[in-house]
């Protein structure tokens, strides 16, 4: 069935609200707004205001009513408006859900999903425009997922909400109105799972989130110029499946990850070092990371479009580790 | 309350001897305010507190031998070492930890209150912070969700004068009624002698059951002293409080005040009394030498509970 992204995931979450009674949506505009993006579209109706909670304006207050409500049994979803009000629970998340767990040895745990939009959209300026994602993948105690499709987007939903831990998901606003074939009914997929999205030999690039889109592009156009890229869609950011990723680059001996978050201590960062350490031998150009550049977001039309990844880059890191340019 | 007490005087003894490290808080002084409040809860009501929790942690009922362990650090602490005195947690007697960030726990507080009230529960949650909690955003969220919705919490505010070092006056506009915090987001809340053990229980069995009844939070700001530093760097008075101030506080001695109440009311001899010290001591010293005793954690331990498997 084609679904948009957000038809997936409001199916994920009502399809486990009908399952489990233990679950429930929390957030701003989460009931009868439908969602601030109307990702929980008909919720309020079909579930009620118990289940579908809609609250004043506080990040942090609600994100920790979650967590010390998933301490006591119940198994959350947290909306968040946007990723970047994510800063205002921060304190909730790093110091409490992630860190719960082991401060009782093992006797507490805080099965919680916090989603919401990432990175950034069209044009909406610097403070909420931004890809948090490495931040949080930081953190140990925390699971962090961020798919680009409707069928990954349901099914990593899923396995969010039936996890023990609390599980940092992140879509994003421009990946909304996508549309995918989705499998029917009820199906989960792993967290920690990576998926090769395009087979090819001559190099591989790591995307995830909206930048797949572009990497699945840019390889389009590379394979009309005759290289065969592998693209590998991590899916969930952790725990990192590093084993598909170094596969592929055992393969292809070239590798371009792609990010939209900011450069220094980006995720790619992180991937880069991994890959060096399980197969340098195999390489046979240095790594190339294609990220954000390290600005606040501009909101000018132009220089918005600078400062993020976009195909042509992607096509020309490509050529520089193929030794075409 | 005796063995609030004396376990924690032991505890700043092996903190000198080095077999407790980091930060130790000590409750001496603030004893009635847990035993009073935590007195009147059943077993399966919820209790959360802030660094400074062991008293709370054994007013729950928690084993000396394992919260001793804790300090210590050792394997079989409550949270097998990986806790520390901040950071207690006793879930099956619903002791839902200490938390070491001011106010990061009042959120989490009305959570549990959310979730038994969402499992249609009768059950409470008391919710133990400082003063210096009162100001801080936090806080303020946590106090507008559980008024808003109604939440069955019992938010109590140990006003021990000081937040560290600093006096409330300096730090809390509301300073002579902090109790109106919680009034201005329309919460019954009441002040209580926190240094008066039966003072305290009477206003929790007071209030506890309209709160269990589903009529939303109360607060109780529970005047309270802290005989002894802020932690064990900090003297029992210091630059920011004089020894008079302490000792003029000391004579409303929590467990004095008890003392007295009771041998006037014939409820107990002074025989008794030195009967109880006996057991008391016998009960801290066993807790000692169970933790001297005890490994520490294996390596294997450091990354276990990181992640919960299955």
């Amino acid at each position: 069935m084609v679904l948009s992204y957000r038809e997936a995931l409001n199916q994920a979450m009502s399809e486990e609200m009908r399952r489990d009674s233990r679950v429930f949506l929390i957030g701003e505009e989460v009931g009868y707004y439908q969602g601030a993006f109307k990702v929980s579209k008909g919720f309020v109706e079909e579930f009620g205001p118990q289940r579908v909670v809609d609250t004043p304006i506080t990040e942090a207050g609600f994100t920790g009513l979650a967590i010390g409500a998933a301490m006591a049994g119940l198994h959350p979803i947290v909306e968040l408006m946007t990723m970047n009000f994510g800063i205002l629970a921060l304190d909730q998340i790093v110091n409490n859900a992630a860190k719960i767990h082991y401060m009782s040895g093992g006797q507490l745990s805080v099965p919680l999903v916090i989603r919401g939009p990432g990175s950034a959209a069209h044009q909406l300026g610097a403070q909420h425009s931004q890809s948090l994602e490495a931040w949080f993948c930081h953190v140990p105690g925390l699971k962090v997922v961020a798919p680009a499709t409707p069928h990954d987007a349901k099914g990593l939903l899923k396995s969010a909400i039936r996890d023990h831990n609390p599980v940092i998901f992140i879509e994003a606003q421009l990946l909304y109105g996508t549309k995918g074939d989705v499998e029917d009914g009820d199906y989960t997929i792993p967290i920690g799972l990576a998926e090769v999205k395009r087979n090819g030999s001559d190099a591989t690039i790591v995307a995830y989130s909206k930048m797949l889109l572009l990497a699945l592009e840019a390889a389009d156009q590379l394979s009309r110029e005759g290289i065969e890229v592998e693209v590998v869609d991590p899916r969930t950011l952790k725990p990192l499946d590093m084993q598909t990723i170094v596969a592929s680059v055992k393969k292809t001996g070239r590798l371009v990850i792609v990010e939209e978050g900011w450069h220094f201590c980006g995720l790619g960062a992180q991937i880069a070092e991994s890959v060096y350490a399980a197969a340098f031998d195999y390489l046979d150009a240095s790594i190339l990371r294609i990220t954000g550049e390290d600005v606040p977001m501009p909101y000018s039309r132009p220089l918005e479009d600078a400062a993020i990844p976009n195909v042509p880059r992607i096509i020309d890191a490509v050529k520089s580790v193929y030794g075409r340019q | 309350m005796l063995l609030i007490r004396r376990f924690e005087e032991k505890s700043a003894e092996m903190y000198a001897l080095a077999k407790i490290a980091g930060f130790l808080h000590l409750y001496i002084g603030e004893e009635a305010v847990a035993v009073g409040a935590i007195s009147a809860l059943r077993p399966d009501d919820y209790a959360i507190s802030a660094y400074r929790d062991h008293g709370h942690c054994l007013a729950r009922g928690s084993d000396p031998n394992h919260v001793m362990a804790e300090l210590f650090g050792k394997e079989t602490g409550l949270c097998h070492g990986k806790g520390g005195s901040m950071h207690l947690v006793d879930a099956p007697r619903r002791f839902m930890g200490g938390y070491a960030i001011v106010g990061g726990h009042i959120p989490l507080a009305t959570g549990l209150a959310f979730a038994t009230k969402y499992q249609k529960l009768d059950l409470v949650t008391v919710c133990f912070f400082g003063e210096g909690a009162t100001p801080t955003g936090q806080a303020h969220e946590a106090l507008n969700l559980a008024a808003l919705w109604k939440l069955p919490v019992i938010f109590i505010c140990e006003n021990n004068r000081y937040g560290m070092g600093t006096p409330a006056e300096r730090a809390i506009a509301l300073y002579a009624d902090v109790a109106g915090t919680a009034r201005s987001y329309g919460i019954m809340a009441e002040r209580v002698d926190g240094m008066d053990v039966l003072a305290m229980r009477d206003v929790m069995r007071r209030v506890i059951d309209q709160v269990r009844g589903g009529q939303g939070p109360v607060f109780l700001e529970a005047m309270t002293y802290r005989f002894m530093g802020h932690s064990m760097s900090d003297p029992a008075h210091g630059h920011y409080r004089t020894k008079e101030e302490v000792d003029t506080h000391r004579k409303c001695d929590p467990l004095l005040l008890l003392k007295q109440t009771m041998l006037s009311n014939s409820l107990g001899t002074e025989a008794d009394f030195v009967q109880l010290e006996r057991e008391v001591g016998e009960v801290v010293a066993a807790a000692v030498k169970f933790a001297d005793d005890s490994p520490f954690p294996t390596p294997a331990a450091l990354h276990t509970d990181v992640i919960r498997v299955e």
